[in-house]
């Protein structure tokens, strides 16, 4: 019985603990017509050179543009439990930000349950295409497939042995669409090369990533590219033995300015812009974006240290240019 | 029945150790400058601050005590479990196959079936170890953590092949299985998300207390965790309970994970990690079982305490905007202060050993002493 | 493609590639085993490691000395080392238990540091590839062997001196006696506090190089989370190998030239979902053991605490 003694004090304990707390919580901020308040679910950190630190770039760009007297934001990282991240969403919501953005396809279903509970508060979740039909959510995408293209080309153009390597992290989603469009650029552009793919099955694992770098670069890859936040264990492999390196998602180029040569970058901001502008004007969700190559979301960022040959340039900007007008079809995701 | 002083702190000690660790992470909070009173009112608040979060705390400490139950029945047979993460993969993944491949049934058959479903995969796939440990003397900690792995691989193989949402093909294809029909849902109490599961959590709890000291399985597995080879010499066939506890032990984390997909996220989706599923209970499992003193009573008591600070804590994140990382060092900290702890409720339990050997001696002296006196007055 | 994961060139980058997997396993798993020979099981190893691949990773990134990073890396070990035996040996805790708190702490003491201090991705220019004079030049051997960095050698060269600190000296066996029967050692003076306090702090400075030999030999990065766990297969690592170097030596060279071959299969493009690539070498591991059928029994007094009688 002693055992349960103890217990029964511990529970009084909390008990007392929950009711004093509920007495001295602070008020939650009330709403009001001051700044534009951002609050953004992101899955890894901020800081991981790829999907997360490109949703934060896009907070910062728009921060800049507006000022921070009118445009604040707060954001929860690493929240990689889905469970967890619900409830963050949940309660940034309750807490009057204007528009929360959950940024990760596993969050679909969460904003799915919670957004009908708010129809005061804007929401936007991606990559993906599906609002659900519910009038406060935002979807936006992206076309990754395209600047994978443009890579591709440019990869192919600068490939002499024949093969090029690629790390994928799990083969699915964003980062499946972008390999697949890499390697239809560069089926597109020289049929004969070997395209060697490699998904190491994890998104944190650096040294598989770095690894299989290895690996391909011993199987004879001069050229390589990947997506997600590991592969800076490629990169660096690249940079070591001289490989060439493109990259997505964001601006690898910092990692190694001798061998990266093109980076695809996701700007969110184009959708940001436009969602707090719809906002604004009294409409709250509804409307899917993607950003592409056309409307700038998505751009190609050339690494001014790199030495590229104008004629290669030129095939990465006509495919870049085809993309937009449509005369280039990539085959992959619609596209 | 009597409570001392000393019976309290022991009570209040896990509490006592946990504000140690948060003042040296009010330490930390003021380096990234933050206000510590402002952080820990929002730990608080978070965890039991409304109706809400007490209800959010029960949702999150609900996984922990089922993965903790299975752990005390397996530390009793002297056996550490470090699965719990795969065998709630298992658990989740059959328990959903279920669910999907019958979408038309009643709720009221399908919940238990999928449950059902959810404990016995995990229970296979915790009695691969224990089974491998017994044939084959391979140690149950190499092969738990190996089968975890090999769980994770599992998971992003069916979420994104058979089990995949069906409207989810092409390559853009996000890795995650349609939702479950809504009459599968377990019960809630609205407005909150808390869901059945608890209560047949704490149930569990209070059966398995049972399972171990009044019944004859129980007694026997915990004699194998005391003593194997005198087991052996008594009749019990060792090996057999080695694989029964691990295999309970799975089962238990497999229906956490079950119950986690019919109580609380409906569908599954990988990132290529355990945890985005598991939200490391299978972990923090063993962490609240051994709060607990390896006493399935007691590891209630602790998977609610550690379940309201994974629940505030995340809560102080997003109120004081530090980097998530400091939640994760404050709770290594809280884990190691409290188990550190242990040490004072061992002393003050010798302590009053001694004090009632002394009080028994004292006795004795006393009448053998009185005794004597009548003696001589006779 | 069979005939391509054969030829000659292949196999000598798949094996070189193997050793180099290996390093970090056997820091950490060789450093652990000391620990668990006395009777301390730290689970703490992967968040030990992130620490000394964040330190090291700061001292080169801010200074580019080498030596500095691995210095330091095995001072932040040694203390975190040093942590863990207090808490074990001193504070008597729980072993397995405390082992994951050290290691959430690593986890998130790492990264929030990380964020503090360097804040951005960064690579660094790491310990470069030293072919040792004349043995490098022998074909292929050389190659597989002798073209490593400083680190990968020192890996290797840990195993012999284990064996030896293990088998043929005085601390060895002082070391096996308290793992074995801390009473019986206790009684014939030797002090179990002091020789677990040593081999756990010795098991710590080893986790850091281990994560050193990552951050600034192998990948030349830091980011969160950098080891991925790699520290809990070390552990499970030294349970392969029977609490025996040499065997430990074993278990990772098989565990990391499955790894190597499972990302070859997949290059050369043999079709096998990449899942089920990913998971063999960790079922493989299993199934070596198995067929192997080793009889080693645990050190005794394993994960147990030992409180002298006073």
């Amino acid at each position: 019985m002693k055992r349960f003694g103890k217990l029964v004090i511990f529970l009084v304990m909390v008990a007392m603990l929950s009711t004093a707390c509920a007495t001295a919580t602070p008020a939650a901020p009330a709403e009001s017509a001051g700044p534009f308040r951002v609050a953004v679910v992101t899955p890894s950190a901020i800081n991981d050179l790829a999907f997360s630190q490109s949703i934060y770039d896009a907070m910062v760009k728009i921060q800049g543009e507006m000022g921070e007297a009118n445009f604040q934001f707060v954001l929860s990282d690493g929240m990689f439990v889905v469970d967890d991240a619900a409830a963050a969403i949940r309660d940034y919501a309750s807490q009057g930000y204007n528009l929360v953005i959950a940024h990760g396809s596993q969050y679909g279903a969460a904003l799915q349950e919670i957004a009908p509970d708010f129809p005061n508060v804007s929401f936007a979740w991606g990559t993906a295409g599906d609002t659900f039909g519910i009038p406060n959510v935002f979807a936006y995408e992206a076309f990754s497939q395209e600047g994978g293209y443009v890579n591709g080309v440019l990869a192919a153009a600068l490939n002499e042995s024949g093969t090029i390597g690629v790390v994928g992290p799990v083969e699915v989603g964003d980062a499946k669409l972008y390999v697949d469009g890499f390697v239809a650029g560069v089926k597109a552009t020289n049929p004969d090369i070997t395209v060697n793919v490699n998904y190491i099955g994890s998104f944190g694992d650096v040294a598989l990533a770095s690894e299989a770098a290895q690996t391909h670069i011993g199987a004879g890859a001069d050229v390589m590219t990947g997506s997600a936040q590991m592969v800076v264990g490629a990169v660096g492999v690249a940079k070591e033995k001289g490989v060439l390196w493109f990259g997505t998602q964001a601006d690898q180029t910092s990692l190694a300015p001798e061998i990266v040569v093109a980076c695809q970058i996701y700007d969110w901001a184009v959708v940001v812009r436009d969602i707090i502008s719809l906002i604004q004007e009294g409409t709250l969700g509804g409307k899917a974006y993607a950003v592409s190559l056309q409307n700038e979301g998505l751009k190609m960022i050339y690494n001014p240290g790199f030495n590229l040959p104008a004629d290669v340039k030129a095939l990465g900007d006509a495919a870049t240019k085809g993309i937009i007008d449509g005369t280039v079809t990539i085959g992959v995701g619609g596209k | 029945m009597r409570i001392s002083w000393s019976s309290i702190f022991d009570a209040l000690l896990p509490l006592i150790a946990t504000a140690a660790a948060l003042a040296i992470g009010a330490v930390m909070l003021v380096l990234l400058g933050a206000n510590p009173l402002v952080a820990y009112g929002a730990l608080i608040e978070g965890a039991f601050g409304s109706f809400n979060a007490v209800a959010d705390t029960i949702v999150k400490a609900t996984p922990l005590l089922l993965v903790g139950i299975g752990i005390c029945i397996a530390f009793r047979a002297g056996v550490i479990n470090i699965g719990g993460e795969g065998q709630m993969i298992l658990g989740g993944l059959s328990s959903i196959a279920m669910g999907l491949a019958f979408p038309n049934m009643p709720g009221i058959i399908m919940i238990p079936v999928a449950l059902l479903v959810g404990f016995a995969a995990g229970g296979l796939w915790g009695g691969i170890p224990g089974y491998l440990k017994a044939r084959f003397n391979v140690n149950e900690i190499l092969s738990t953590i190996m089968l975890n792995v090999i769980a994770v691989q599992l998971m992003n193989l069916l979420l994104r092949g058979p089990l995949i949402q069906p409207n989810q093909k092409g390559a853009a294809a996000i890795p995650q299985t349609a939702r479950l029909a809504v009459e599968y849902d377990l019960p809630r109490l609205i407005p909150t998300r808390l869901h059945l599961g608890a209560l047949i959590a704490v149930i569990l709890a209070v059966a398995v207390y049972f399972f171990l000291w009044r019944t004859t399985i129980g007694y026997r597995i915990r004699a194998v965790g005391l003593n194997a080879s005198a087991s052996r010499y008594a009749g019990i066939k060792v090996e057999r309970y080695i694989v029964l506890s691990l295999m309970l032990s799975g089962a238990f984390s497999g229906l956490a994970g079950a119950i986690q997909v019919y109580g609380v996220n409906h569908f599954m989706i990988t990132d290529g990690t355990a945890a985005s599923f598991t939200g490391s209970a299978g972990f923090n499992g063993i962490v609240a079982a051994l709060f607990g003193q390896l006493h399935p009573i007691g590891a209630i008591p602790a998977s609610f305490l550690f379940g309201a600070l994974l629940v505030g804590a995340n809560k102080l994140q997003r109120v004081v905007q530090v980097p998530a990382a400091l939640i994760t060092a404050l709770n290594g900290l809280v884990v190691v202060f409290v188990v550190s702890s242990e040490i004072w409720r061992r002393k003050n339990a010798r302590k009053r050993a001694i004090r009632e050997l002394e009080e028994k001696l004292a006795n004795v002296a006393h009448k053998s002493h009185s005794e004597g006196g009548d003696q001589n007055a006779g | 493609m069979l005939a391509d994961l054969f030829t000659g060139s292949v196999l000598i980058g798949l094996l070189a590639s193997g050793i180099r997997l290996a390093t970090p396993y056997l820091y950490a798993a060789i450093g652990e085993t000391f620990g668990q020979r006395s009777g301390v099981l730290n689970l703490g190893v992967d968040g030990i490691m992130l620490m000394g691949a964040f330190s090291a990773f700061y001292v080169v990134f801010k200074t580019g000395d080498l030596v500095g990073g691995v210095l330091l890396a095995m001072l932040v070990g040694l203390l975190m080392g040093l942590a863990m035996a207090f808490i074990s040996v001193t504070l008597n805790a729980e072993q397995g238990i405390s082992g994951i708190g050290v290691y959430l702490f690593g986890l998130g003491m790492s990264d929030l540091l990380f964020q503090k201090l360097i804040n951005n991705v960064q690579t660094v220019s790491g310990f470069p590839v030293a072919p040792i004079p004349f043995l490098s030049e022998i074909p292929v051997i050389g190659q597989i062997f002798f073209t490593h960095n400083v680190l990968v050698y020192g890996a290797y060269l840990l195993v012999p001196i284990a064996w030896f600190v293990l088998n043929k000296t005085t601390l060895g066996l002082k070391i096996k006696a308290v793992g074995e029967n801390p009473e019986a050692a206790d009684t014939l003076g030797v002090s179990v506090a002091k020789i677990r306090y040593l081999t756990v702090s010795m098991g710590g400075l080893l986790s850091g190089v281990a994560g050193a030999s990552l951050s600034i030999a192998l990948l030349n990065v830091f980011q969160f989370n950098l080891t991925n766990g790699l520290g809990f297969i070390a552990i499970a690592l030294v349970y392969f190998g029977g609490w025996r170097p040499t065997w430990v030596l074993m278990g990772s060279l098989i565990f990391s030239f499955v790894n190597a071959l499972q990302i070859w299969v997949q290059v050369v493009g043999i079709p096998i979902p990449s899942d089920i690539a990913v998971m063999t070498p960790y079922i493989l591991t299993i199934v070596v053991l198995v067929i192997s059928a080793q009889r080693v029994r645990p050190p005794s007094a394993l994960s147990k605490t030992y409180e002298r009688l006073e």
